[in-house]
C-alpha cells in the first residue's frame, strides 16, 4: 500500500503533480492522492514531521518538543483535558439541540421528553453535564499548575491573559447552561445570581436589566442566554482555544520541568511530537472520556420540579461555583462581597505576569521555602476561614451587613490575618518576596475552596450553617 | 509645493485617502455595535400603553383588619394594616429577589432564602433585607381595592403616609 504508507516513494512527504506514476493510476487512486498528498501511516521521523506540519489539527501543535516536558506529574496533561471535555460538550451539546425548545413553556418538557423518551438521551445531558462540571474543575487545576510552575513569565506572559479569558467563558458557559432545563433549581439559582448584581454601585440596575433582559427571568432571559451558550461563547472558545494552544507551539512548548539550582538549558534534548506525545494525549484522553460516561451512566443530572416564579425553594443556591461568592455575601457588606473582591482577583491574576518579579519557571513553587510557605498558606486557609465563618455567624449572624460597621469589619479581620500570614512568614521562613506573593495566592485560594464547601455541604434551611446529613430534612 | 515621501505632516492623497477610510472603519464598527445594543435592548411588552396594569382586588369589607391576602397572579399580597388602610407588598424579597411567603403562624414573611424576615407592614424584621418590601399603588373607588401592578414604588422603610385608606 505505498499510497498510504510512508517510506520509499514518499519521501519528501509531498507528492507533486508531475509524480512519474500519475498516468498509471487509476480514477479511485488519483482521487486518494487529491485529499491525502502524503502519508497516513508514518515510516520514517520525516513522514512524522510531514504529517505534523501538514494536518490542520495537528499543526497547532509543535513537531517537536523537550523530552523533559513529557512527563505527566509535570503538566497532569491538564490543558489537553480541557480541551477533551469541551470537544465532548460540543457534541452532546449539538445533540439535544435536536430536542431542546428555549421556551419558558416547553423548555421542562422537552428535558423530561429527552431523559424519559430519547434513547440514550439521558446518558447524553449526563454526559453534557459532568462534562461541565468536570471542565470548571480541571480549567482551575490548570491554572494551579501553571501558577505553580510559573508558566506565566515571558515570554509566556499573554497566553496567561487569554488562559484567563477562556476561564470567563467556561464560566459563562456553566452559567447560561444552568437556566435552560427551566426546573426550580436553574430558575432560583440564575434569579439569586442575577440579583446580586444590584449591589453594583450606580449601574448595579441596568446590569440586572441587561443580564435578565428585562426587570425579571422570563422568556427574553432564557433566549438570551440560550443563545449565548449555543453560539456565542463556544465561537468565543474555539477561536480563544486555538489561539491559546498555538501560542504554546510557538513558545516551543510548555516551561521544562528542572530542580532548584538546576539552569535552565539551552538545548534541551528534544523528542517528536508524533508519536511520543500525541499517543500520551490520546491515551489520557481515552481515560477520562471512560471516567465521564461512566460517571454518567451511574450518576445522573440534577433536574428538580418544573421553575415555579411563586414559590422560592428553600435554601435557594447559586451553582456550586459561585457559592463561594454567595458565602462572602453571608460575612461582607454587598459591595465589597459583589465587586471589590471579585474585581480585586479578577485584576490581581490578570496583572500577575506583569509585575516586576525574580523569573522562575520550571521549578514547582519556586524553592523549598516556597513549598513550605505555599503548605503554611493551605494549612491556614483550611484553618482559619472555617473559624473566622462560626464565628461571625455566632457574633453577628443577624446583623445588617449593608450599614453601619458590621460588614466591614470582616475585611478588617481577614486583612489582619494575611498581614499576620505574611509576617510569620518573614520572621520564621525568612521566605523572599515571590514566595509570599505565592503563599498568599494559595491561602486565598484554599479560603475560597472552603468557602464553596461550606456553601454547597452546611448551608441548609435559610441558609443556617449546618451539618451536611441534616441538609436533606 | 513637493512633497517628500514618509514626510510625517504634510497631508498627500494617498494618506488623506487611508485616514478617510480608517475612520469609515470606525464607524462601521460603531455601527455594528449600535445594531447588536438595539437587539439587546429589553423590549417592552406594550410600548403605547402607559404601563398600567390594575388588579381588581375586590370590595373592602372583604377583607378583615390584619389580614393577608395573597394574589398569585399580580405577584403581591393585600395587607390590610390596624387602622384599616391598605398595602400591597410586593412578594419579591428585597435582598436578591425570592418570592417571600407569608407564614401566618409567625404573623410575619419569612423568606426561604436567607432567612429574612417582613412584618404586615413589609418592614424588615431581620437582615439581611436591607430595604422593606416593594409596594404597588392602592385605589380604593366606589368601596373596591384596585392595585396598579404596573408600577412598583421602592422604599426603605414604611411610613404611615404609604396606606391608602378607604
Amino acid at each position: 500500500m505505498p499510497s498510504i504508507m510512508g517510506g520509499s516513494r514518499s519521501q519528501g512527504g509531498v507528492v507533486t503533480e508531475k509524480d512519474q506514476g500519475q498516468h498509471e493510476d487509476g480514477f479511485l487512486r488519483r482521487l486518494w492522492r487529491s485529499v491525502f498528498r502524503g502519508p497516513i501511516v508514518p515510516a520514517t521521523d520525516r513522514d512524522r514531521r510531514w504529517i505534523v506540519f501538514n494536518t490542520l489539527l495537528l499543526h497547532f501543535r509543535p513537531t517537536q518538543l523537550p523530552e523533559k516536558t513529557l512527563r505527566f506529574t509535570h503538566t497532569f496533561g491538564l490543558g489537553g483535558m480541557s480541551l477533551v471535555l469541551i470537544l465532548l460538550l460540543f457534541a452532546t451539546g449539538i445533540l439535544m439541540m435536536f430536542v431542546y425548545e428555549p421556551s419558558p413553556d416547553a423548555a421542562y418538557e422537552s428535558i423530561t421528553n429527552l431523559q424519559d423518551d430519547v434513547l440514550f438521551g439521558r446518558l447524553v445531558r449526563n454526559t453534557h453535564h459532568w462534562s461541565a462540571n468536570f471542565l470548571v474543575g480541571v480549567a482551575l487545576l490548570h491554572l494551579l499548575r501553571v501558577f505553580l510552575t510559573g508558566g506565566y513569565h515571558p515570554p509566556r506572559q499573554f497566553n496567561w491573559v487569554v488562559g484567563l479569558a477562556l476561564l470567563l467563558f467556561i464560566l459563562v458557559a456553566n452559567f447560561t447552561g444552568y437556566l435552560l432545563p427551566w426546573d426550580q433549581l436553574s430558575y432560583w439559582a440564575i434569579t439569586i445570581s442575577t440579583a446580586m448584581l444590584i449591589y453594583v454601585p450606580w449601574i448595579g440596575e441596568w446590569l440586572q436589566q441587561i443580564a435578565r433582559g428585562g426587570s425579571e427571568i422570563s422568556s427574553t432571559t432564557l433566549i438570551g442566554f440560550y443563545t449565548i451558550h449555543t453560539t456565542v461563547v463556544p465561537a468565543a472558545l474555539i477561536v480563544f482555544a486555538a489561539l491559546h494552544f498555538w501560542r504554546v507551539r510557538k513558545v516551543k512548548g510548555v516551561v521544562i520541568p528542572r530542580r532548584e539550582g538546576e539552569p535552565v538549558e539551552d538545548k534541551p534534548a528534544k523528542v517528536l511530537f508524533l508519536p511520543h506525545l500525541l499517543t500520551r494525549e490520546v491515551a489520557v484522553a481515552c481515560m477520562l472520556v471512560a471516567i465521564i460516561v461512566l460517571t454518567s451512566v451511574f450518576f445522573n443530572a440534577p433536574l428538580g420540579a418544573e421553575a415555579n416564579p411563586g414559590m422560592s425553594p428553600n435554601p435557594a443556591k447559586a451553582p456550586w461555583y459561585f457559592l463561594g461568592f454567595q458565602e462572602l455575601l453571608l460575612h461582607f457588606h454587598p459591595v465589597i462581597a459583589v465587586v471589590l473582591i471579585p474585581l480585586a482577583a479578577a485584576l490581581f491574576f490578570a496583572m500577575l505576569p506583569y509585575i516586576r518579579y525574580r523569573h522562575v519557571d520550571g521549578i514547582w513553587m519556586m524553592s523549598e521555602v516556597g513549598r513550605r510557605s505555599g503548605v503554611a498558606g493551605v494549612v491556614v486557609g483550611f484553618v482559619v476561614t472555617p473559624l473566622l465563618i462560626v464565628a461571625d455567624e455566632l457574633s453577628s449572624g443577624s446583623a445588617d451587613l449593608s450599614s453601619g460597621l458590621s460588614g466591614v469589619l470582616p475585611l478588617v479581620v481577614v486583612a489582619a490575618v494575611i498581614a499576620g500570614f505574611v509576617f510569620g512568614l518573614r520572621r520564621l521562613m525568612a521566605a523572599p518576596k515571590e514566595e509570599i506573593v505565592q503563599a498568599v495566592v494559595i491561602l486565598l485560594l484554599a479560603s475560597m475552596v472552603v468557602l464553596t464547601i461550606t456553601g454547597v455541604w452546611f448551608r441548609g434551611e435559610g441558609m443556617a450553617l449546618v451539618w451536611p446529613w441534616e441538609i436533606g430534612g | 509645493m513637493t512633497v517628500q515621501p514618509g514626510d510625517q505632516d504634510a497631508t498627500t492623497r494617498r494618506s488623506f485617502l487611508g485616514r478617510i477610510w480608517l475612520w469609515l472603519g470606525g464607524l462601521a464598527i460603531l455601527e455594528g455595535a449600535w445594531i447588536t445594543a438595539a437587539i439587546l435592548r429589553p423590549r417592552k411588552e406594550r410600548p403605547d400603553a402607559d404601563r398600567e396594569e390594575i388588579v381588581v382586588a375586590g370590595p373592602v369589607d372583604r377583607f378583615e383588619v390584619g389580614s393577608v391576602t395573597a394574589f398569585p397572579t399580580g405577584k403581591f399580597y393585600l395587607t390590610r394594616v390596624e387602622d384599616g388602610g391598605f398595602l400591597a407588598l410586593s412578594r419579591r424579597c428585597t435582598h436578591l429577589g425570592c418570592t417571600v411567603p407569608w407564614v401566618a403562624g409567625e404573623g410575619r414573611f419569612i423568606c426561604p432564602c436567607h432567612a429574612s424576615s417582613f412584618d404586615l407592614h413589609g418592614e424588615v424584621l431581620s437582615p439581611p433585607a436591607p430595604r422593606a418590601l416593594d409596594l404597588h399603588p392602592v385605589r380604593i373607588e366606589n368601596g373596591v381595592v384596585k392595585v396598579d401592578t404596573g408600577t412598583t414604588v421602592t422604599r426603605d422603610a414604611f411610613s404611615s403616609s404609604q396606606v391608602t385608606r378607604p
